[in-house]
């Protein structure tokens, strides 16, 4: 048994925060140059070139790369063979927050009722999910999730005999939805199967993917190919100005279902698309 | 790409079309969702707004907070369709360009004909190269809203373009249009 205090949780937390809204992952920001030269959209290259700049500038002089720097979602896995000490693990993660988004200057943009609102003023809580996984690690991913990209997502719970072709119906229909709404160029994050809520999770854990690695299973790969290649041929393209690039990357993730079901969430997110990843 | 100075001019905003790229220049100010409720239900019990609306401009941000020896933080726009509810009655007042991102519903597109506005878009996401053109910035009201508070800027420069022109015509569907056809 190995014991970790949860104050490193708390460290470890409050330095992703800040980090993730400052450097956009390298996965992002090669796939957005390389856009930009092949971008024949006039408006759109220009904007590609200003998107590029942006995130220059973050890293220089240390602005976040989006004012919405999101409502922090925490990953865990955590292996079996550790043991917590020092108090509590949830606790210790929202202390993390509330310590990197006031020292990073970060905004605070969460409410404490989402019906009768009111912000917390330290950005917490967090969404956290904990994976138990073997071993005696500690892996924490934080990704602070813009609303504009958020509010453009869908959860569908189609009918295997919709297919496939049911499946890439739905992805187009949200993209095009979503339309200019959520900063395209948009990475999207495809989850298929499971239960309605683990679907939905599965589209968000498909966003943690680097845009530049495939589905391992050959057949989901050449869905996310296939997907971003005519979700690109829509000509929403940057900001939805027209262009080739509407999204960056396309990410799928699946898990065993109901023999009555094939449930498919869309969860779309910008060109900000921004998670870290540390292991302790 | 063309320069503009505010405040907007029945000139300017009739000159501005669809598409065009502009860098402008002088006051705005910034709202969102809870400051523009707060702004209607001021106008619907008779009240004055905190500011004069007449010519405005209102960018749809909520930046973050701002460092020591900084002017603002990121600041980049928010989507702007949520302030739907609450444009129009701002354009009836006086309010003459809007500054935010993404679609905008048919009675936000009739009241921009009606009162000859302009929507014009920043990019979304590039909060930190936007933060750039902002030279000052004042609290006016709200301010306990935080992010939302309702605050004066002036921008220098601030690279825009225009998404529905005061004549009713969209990038958003003229754009696409025009690279699809471009494709063919």
């Amino acid at each position: 048994m190995r014991e970790i205090n949860v104050e490193k949780i708390t460290d470890a937390i409050e330095n992703m925060c800040i980090e993730a809204n400052l450097y956009l992952p390298k996965d992002i920001k090669c796939a957005l140059i390389t856009s930009q030269k092949k971008e024949t959209g006039q408006i759109g290259k220009e904007i590609l070139g200003d998107i590029i700049e942006n995130f220059k500038i973050a890293e220089k002089s240390q602005i976040p790369i989006c004012q919405d720097t999101g409502m922090t979602c925490v990953f865990f896995e955590i292996g079996q063979d550790v043991h917590f000490v020092g108090g509590d693990l949830y606790q210790a993660v929202n202390e993390g927050v509330r310590r990197g988004y006031e020292k990073g200057y970060l905004r605070k943009s969460v409410v404490g009722d989402p019906v009768l609102r009111g912000n917390t003023g330290d950005n917490t809580p967090a969404v956290i999910y904990t994976d138990i996984v073997k071993g005696d690690k500690v892996k924490i991913t934080v990704a602070p999730k813009g609303f504009g990209s958020e509010n453009m997502s869908q959860i569908k719970m189609l009918k295997p005999s919709d297919g496939v072709k049911g499946i890439k119906d739905f992805v187009l229909k949200v993209v095009e939805e979503a339309g200019p709404n959520p900063c395209p160029p948009m990475v999207v994050g495809v989850g298929i199967g499971g239960t309605f809520d683990k679907c939905a999770l599965l589209a968000k854990k498909a966003l943690l993917r680097p845009i530049d690695t495939e589905n391992p299973q050959k057949y989901y790969a050449d869905l996310e190919n296939e997907l971003l290649e005519v979700i690109n041929k829509s000509g929403i393209g940057p900001q939805g100005f027209g262009g080739k690039t509407t999204a960056l990357g396309v990410n799928i993730e699946t898990m065993p279902t109901h023999i009555a079901g094939m449930p498919c969430a869309v969860n779309i997110s910008c060109h900000v698309t921004r998670h870290k990843t540390q292991v302790i | 790409m063309k320069k503009i100075m505010l405040p907007l001019t029945d000139e300017t905003v009739c000159s501005l079309k669809t598409g065009d790229r502009v860098l402008l220049s002088g006051y705005i100010y910034t709202s969102r969702d809870a400051g523009h409720k707060r702004m209607c239900e001021a106008l619907e019990k008779g009240e004055k707004l905190p500011f004069e609306i007449e010519n405005s401009v209102i960018y749809y941000v909520g930046p973050t907070p701002a460092k020591d020896g900084q002017i603002i933080g990121s600041a980049g726009p928010t989507t702007s369709g949520r302030m739907d509810k609450y444009a129009p009655v701002l354009m009836q007042k006086g309010l003459r360009g809007m500054i935010g991102k993404g679609e905008r519903s048919d009675q936000v597109v009739k009241a921009i004909k009606e009162y000859k506005c302009v929507y014009f878009g920043a990019i979304g996401g590039a909060g930190a190269l936007l933060s750039q053109c902002v030279k000052s910035n004042e609290s006016v009201a709200y301010e306990d809203l935080g992010a939302e508070a309702l605050r004066k800027l002036y921008v220098e420069d601030m690279p825009l373009t225009v998404i529905i022109d005061s004549f009713g015509n969209n990038i958003y569907e003229i754009g696409r249009e025009n690279y699809l056809k471009s494709k063919t």
